[in-house]
């Protein structure tokens, strides 16, 4: 079996797998980084979000020989211990969640949403992440935590410093 | 044969969707048997001289609470008699289970099958010695610990319930470990369903949580020789006055105490609540928004391997042929196959897929199946005399009708529709010494057990079933047979076996809420009140059938038909499709007789919380508002499981049809316990329902799904949320209502009265221009 060289979350990891393997199966199964949720397979819920590149992507119909040597970011990469990245701690002061299966992947969507949109309106919020779904229905709280994120990461950068 | 394998068959008989009414003869007030004890016996090693057993069946007879068994969603022909003795524990049970614990404190009481909550699948059968459990226990250094059998699927109980002990016990939040639904710590549970966490699972746990506060104080009362009276609780100590202080932990240090709870330990005003009704963000929302949480799928046992089921291509398809040679010949794979059940273990998940693939199986689909077109006409025609319910019936309908001035009538369709929990069932499951323990996603955890100690043939205390915080359910997760899979698979393997259904397999094969045909006919007297309400519902369910609007006549009746799809619980059940057809029809009646639709539904409104939520709604929209050109304004309220909400809709017509601009929810479900959750609760729910209001319906021929999967069946995204404003009343002098569920009820029937300004609206959820 071929092996690829992934770089994920800043590390590298080598690992055997088939050209077709999804990425998901990699993170979960073989890396054990369970927080990247299955949802659907399809790339229709947004469980499965990760960043490729600073890009989302659905790591479910991602391919691991499309991903090779490219940097990828989980949700595992977020928190720095217990500091949390503006984004979660967003999502956690807006209570934008309830079961929390969708949330990891809402949070990395979100990630990915303000490195384009820094200041995004609830429609850019509705059309760019428009598939991830939250089946609780947090839409609502959702919207608001990433422009709460988006408010919190802009006074970031404003101030120099990295988050 | 209906289904891959034979405890799956079994499992659809009990998973029907089930209702209050029918079940009301036959059901002894299941209520809670746990806290019926006398609550002297707080006895130990060095205990005083007043051992007085637990004497329960004593105080059965004059103790039972008054509980408004309506609100039960029980499941149909799964009750049974309570046992006919019950023998009281002796001083060395209680000892037995604190010692497990570590000493300090435990308030306990009888984990009863029978004799506790709602029901559970066979609860009593098998193994059910009695059994002594802890509701809570407050270790050494005063930590506390409340054990639950509810399950935490996103309706954020885990927080909810921890506040009521934290608040009974004037401890922080943080100070509280909720202990949920691990069969083998904590009490005896029915199951997380019929919104009941909320009305009964609080007060439960506030009421152990208050005997511990009385149990602390007397032992202060003790040490400082001062009267109980004076001494309360605060911050974790009990306080005497400013004078002196103990805290919890230098009271149950070294200690053996154990009482029970009193079944009418008081428990604090709800005016006097300091953490209920609050908000307090979810207790442990950062391991969700860190991806640390693991759920079911993300759990990992030594030496586990990874399980698929191979399933035919839809419902009911039979096993023909099967040809594992290749599959076989992989390493690692092993091929189980048990009658109608067929799966295999791989060491891994790509071999586990590959393997999958290899797999040469022949099943024959069913013939002649229905169809979501023929759907309907199936139901009717399958009609299942005898499974029904007798008819609920009041005065004389057809005299009634013989002397109205006009009469209405109509036929609903109700299609299927999927939870579609983003979790999809999955369990984990290991074998040791004979020992099942099974973690998989499920809201009911005994019951779960029941069908894995049935399967297996093994008495239910050689079975643990583990439910960590789970991806949500909305009423799809009441049955085991992921576990029971999953534990087949690990028995065959002799190793740990981890299973997760795809999201295909989640469509086809979980269940669905049941499709429905309900026909109304009622009829008015020449000053425009209802003389006579018939409604005949075939097959959704009898939950919320009966109106809440005064009609002198009425013949209300529930029939079971045929379903040619599995099909169970859903978050308010019936309620959904009974409170559509009912307040759709009273909003075609208003308009025929020129009436305002509020002002009609009031005429026949006793129920002041039920009039109160309406005319909440119309004063949040506006009510009455004129028609501006391509929009139209609706309304609808109801109640259900104790709670009463009204729904305003606003919707504007589109080339295509139309779209909602706006929702005005009010909701009143008694006292509030936390805001933020109860607000979290009903706008989710609202999502849910504008789902089955505007595009959720499943798409079937011969028992194959034309639309199970994500992309085709379609959930409510982002795009698809209009505005939602959530009026909350709080109703501080009415006990807490269950809220998970009713939101949901009046969501498609505004949305379908507001269209209705726009054209005429078809028959069929979802709610359609025609």
């Amino acid at each position: 079996m071929p092996k690829y060289a992934l770089r994920i979350n800043g590390s590298t990891h080598e690992v055997e797998g088939e050209p077709g393997d999804s990425l998901l199966s990699v993170l979960r199964y073989e890396l054990n980084l369970t927080g990247t949720k299955y949802g659907c397979g399809e790339g229709h819920c947004g469980a499965c979000t990760v960043l490729v590149d600073g890009q989302t992507a659905r790591s479910c119909t991602t391919r691991l020989a499309a991903v090779a040597g490219k940097p990828i970011a989980t949700i595992e990469s977020l928190a720095n211990g217990d500091r949390l990245h503006p984004v979660q701690q967003a999502f956690l002061e807006a209570e934008a969640f309830q079961c929390g299966y969708c949330t990891p992947g809402m949070v990395m969507a979100t990630v990915g949403l303000l490195k384009t949109h820094p200041n995004p309106t609830a429609d850019d919020i509705a059309k760019v992440m428009d598939r991830n779904v939250c089946r609780c229905g947090t839409y609502p709280r959702i919207v608001r935590a990433v422009q709460l994120a988006a408010e919190r990461v802009r006074a970031t950068s404003q101030a120099g410093g990295r988050r | 044969m209906r289904s891959p394998h034979p405890a799956l068959s079994e499992i659809r008989e009990d998973s029907r969707p089930v209702d209050d009414a029918e079940i009301r003869e036959d059901s002894r007030p299941v209520d809670d048997a746990e806290i019926r004890e006398d609550p002297r016996p707080v006895d130990d090693a060095e205990i005083r001289e007043d051992p007085r057993p637990v004497d329960d069946a004593e105080i059965r007879e004059n103790s039972r609470p008054v509980i408004d068994e309506s609100a039960f969603e029980v499941e149909r022909y799964e009750l049974s008699a309570p046992p006919s003795y019950r023998f009281a524990f002796e001083r060395r049970d209680f000892l037995r289970v604190l010692g497990a614990m570590g000493g300090g404190l435990i308030v306990c009481a009888y984990a009863t099958p029978a004799g506790a909550q709602e029901s559970g699948r066979g609860a009593q059968r098998g193994a059910a010695p009695r059994e002594l459990s802890a509701w809570l226990h407050i270790d050494e250094a005063g930590r506390v610990t409340a054990y639950t059998g509810k399950t935490e699927i996103g309706q954020n109980i885990r927080t909810s319930l921890a506040q009521a002990v934290a608040d009974e016990l004037r401890v922080p939040l943080e100070s509280v470990t909720m202990v949920m639904a691990d069969t083998d710590l904590v009490p005896f549970d029915a199951g997380t369903f019929g919104s009941q966490s909320t009305p009964r699972m609080a007060p439960q746990l506030a009421r152990a949580a208050a005997a511990a506060r009385v149990m602390l104080i007397e032992r202060a009362a003790q040490q400082w020789q001062a009267d109980p009276k004076t001494l309360s609780v605060q911050g974790g100590k009990v306080v005497d006055g400013a004078k002196r202080s103990l805290a919890f932990g230098d009271l149950t240090k070294g200690q053996k105490l154990a009482g029970a709870v009193a079944a009418e330990q008081p428990v604090m005003a709800a005016a006097d609540w300091s953490l209920r009704g609050t908000a307090p963000r979810k207790v442990n929302g950062q391991a969700f928004v860190t991806g640390r949480n693991l759920f079911t799928p993300d759990i990992v046992r030594p030496g586990m391997l990874i399980g698929r089921v191979l399933r035919p291509e839809g419902y009911e398809g039979t096993l023909l042929t099967v040809d594992d040679s290749r599959a076989r010949a992989m390493t690692g794979v092993t091929v189980v196959r048990d009658g109608e059940f067929l799966g295999l273990v791989a060491p891994n998940e790509r071999v586990a897929r590959s393997a999958t693939a290899a797999m040469r199986v022949e099943w024959r689909p069913p013939a002649d199946h229905p169809s979501s077109s023929t759907i309907y006409e199936h139901l009717k025609k399958t009609e299942q005399p005898g499974r029904g319910n007798a008819p609920t019936a009041t005065g004389d309908v057809a005299a009634a009708r013989g002397r109205a001035a006009r009469t209405f009538d109509a036929t609903f369709n109700i299609p299927y529709i999927a939870h579609v929990p983003l979790e999809p069932r999955a369990a984990v499951a290991e074998w040791t010494d004979g020992k099942l323990t099974v973690w998989c996603g499920t809201q009911r955890p005994f019951g779960v057990r029941t069908e894995l100690a049935e399967a297996f043939h093994v008495p239910e205390d050689r079975v643990r079933v583990i439910v960590p915080d789970t991806g949500s359910a909305y009423g799809g997760k009441h049955s085991g047979e992921h576990a029971i899979e999953a534990a087949r698979l690990a028995k065959a393997a002799g190793k740990p076996v981890k299973l997760v259904w795809t999201r295909s397999e989640e469509f086809s094969f979980g269940y669905m809420r049941p499709a429905g045909v309900i026909e109304i006919k009622a009829a008015v007297d020449g000053a425009g009140k209802l003389i006579a309400w018939e409604f005949d519902n075939w097959n959704s369910g009898a939950s919320a059938i009966r109106t809440p609007y005064q009609v002198p006549n009425q013949r209300i009746q529930f029939h079971a038909s045929d379903s040619p799809l599995r099909q169970g619980s859903y978050r308010g059940l019936a309620a959904t499709a009974n409170h559509y057809a009912r307040e759709m029809h009273m909003d075609s009646i208003a308009r025929a007789l020129g009436v305002d639709a509020v002002e009609f539904r009031l005429n026949h409104l006793e129920d002041a919380r039920m009039r109160a939520v309406l005319t909440a709604a119309a004063k949040e929209i506006g009510w009455p508002r004129a028609a501006a050109p391509g929009r139209g304004v609706g309304i609808a309220c109801g109640t259900e499981k104790g709670s009463y909400v009204a729904t305003a809709a606003e919707v504007a017509k589109t080339p295509d049809g139309f779209t909602v601009e706006r929702l005005i929810v009010v909701f009143e479900c008694g006292a509030i316990v936390n805001r933020d959750g109860l607000h979290n609760q009903v706008e989710g729910a609202v999502v849910q329902g504008i789902g089955g209001a505007l595009f959720e319906a499943i798409d079937f021929a011969n028992g194959r799904l034309n639309n199970g999967t994500m992309e085709l069946y379609r959930v409510p995204r982002f795009k698809d949320i209009p505005k939602i404003d959530v009026v909350l009343l709080d109703r501080k002098d009415l006990p807490s209502a269950g809220a998970g569920e009713t939101p949901i009820v009046c969501v498609a029937p505004a949305i379908g009265a507001a269209a209705r300004a726009l054209g005429a609206v078809r028959s069929e959820l979802p709610v359609r221009l025609s």
